[in-house]
């Protein structure tokens, strides 16, 4: 029995431990979920329920954060 | 004298906004930042490196509780690319001031202002107080008022090209025309550059690659600064009218 979900992640492909939330997805990526901003299947997961949303298979993550830029 | 403008209900001292993009390292920015005395920064909106996220962020530099971040859509070609971006942009920051910019072109960077209208109707139904980057067309610049943006950032020139201030006369009439702040975005070179746009009565100018490319980004942020400062002072005092004082139309009559 397959205990992963097939994922993608800022375009790429990864899979992830079934059954965890979108903030420990982040952490499991190494990023600090506080200064992250995430997008599931195009809709914005608010920073205050990162731990409450559970990944599921075929899900479609934008991860971004602020980079310098005019 | 206390001379303050106002954006979406936050007051601030300079006048010069800075872009954080095209800097040899965090540090220097920093320091071009500091030397120019901006309260706010642009900043972008990018995937996170997930392949190494250890990487230094600009947040450890720039301090976002001391500096408030814009957060641009460089890069968005399209209404909804601009809306979903700053979305994101809303979640990082928290905060729901913004810069729209969408572009038409990838050679020219110019602003494709039907999208620019249709974003900049979406973020203000959202919640949103965007500062539009923009032609230098009045008509334009009032229809973006008109939806609700926040501040008219119009064109001196194309992105990136230093080339100054191209028409002032259109600035000067988004200017008369406009009730919301108007910053020059884009084009400035130089100092000299920086300080038209303050004498055309523009209550601010943002700026990137004109301290980013200079020889010495540090030097130049300094002297951006005072540039705007300078013709900010100019445009209060009231500058003298120019004469011809060389016109050929003199009366010939009564020649001896």
């Amino acid at each position: 029995m397959d205990q992963t979900v097939s994922i993608r992640v800022n375009g790429a492909h990864r899979r992830v431990p079934a059954g965890i939330s979108v903030a420990e997805l982040a952490r499991e990526l190494g990023l600090e979920p506080a200064r992250v901003a995430v997008e599931r299947n195009l809709e914005i997961v608010p920073r205050s329920t990162l731990a409450a949303v559970a990944v599921e298979d075929g899900d479609a993550y934008e991860i971004v954060t602020f980079v310098g830029g005019g | 004298m206390s001379d303050t403008w106002s954006v979406a209900g936050r007051t601030f001292t300079s006048r010069l906004i800075v872009g954080t993009g095209k800097y040899k390292s965090f540090e220097q920015n920093a320091a071009a930042v500091a030397a120019s005395g901006a309260e706010i920064v642009t900043v972008a909106v990018r995937r996170v490196n997930v392949s190494d996220p250890g990487q230094p962020l600009l947040t450890d530099f720039i301090d976002p509780k001391k500096i408030t971040y814009l957060p641009n859509t460089a890069g968005c070609f399209t209404a909804a690319d601009a809306v979903r971006t700053l979305r994101l942009a809303r979640e990082a920051g928290g905060w729901d001031l913004v810069k729209l910019e969408v572009l038409g072109e990838a050679k020219t960077l110019y602003p494709d202002m039907r999208e620019t209208l249709k974003a900049t109707e979406t973020l203000v139904a959202e919640g949103f107080r965007p500062m539009v980057y923009c032609v230098d067309d009045p008509i334009a610049a009032r229809q973006l008022e008109e939806a609700g943006a926040v501040a008219i950032m119009p064109l001196g020139a194309p992105i990136g090209s230093g080339l100054g201030i191209q028409n002032r006369v259109t600035i000067r009439l988004i200017v008369e025309g406009a009730g919301v702040p108007v910053l020059v975005d884009a084009g400035v070179g130089t100092a000299s550059d920086a300080a038209v746009a303050m004498e055309l009565g523009c209550d601010g100018v943002l700026m990137n690659t004109a301290i980013a490319e200079a020889k010495d980004p540090v030097t130049m942020a300094r002297a951006m600064k005072l540039a705007v400062e300078s013709g900010r002072l100019a445009y209060l005092a009231g500058r003298m009218g120019q004469r011809r004082y060389a016109d050929p139309s003199s009366p010939l009559a009564g020649l001896i």
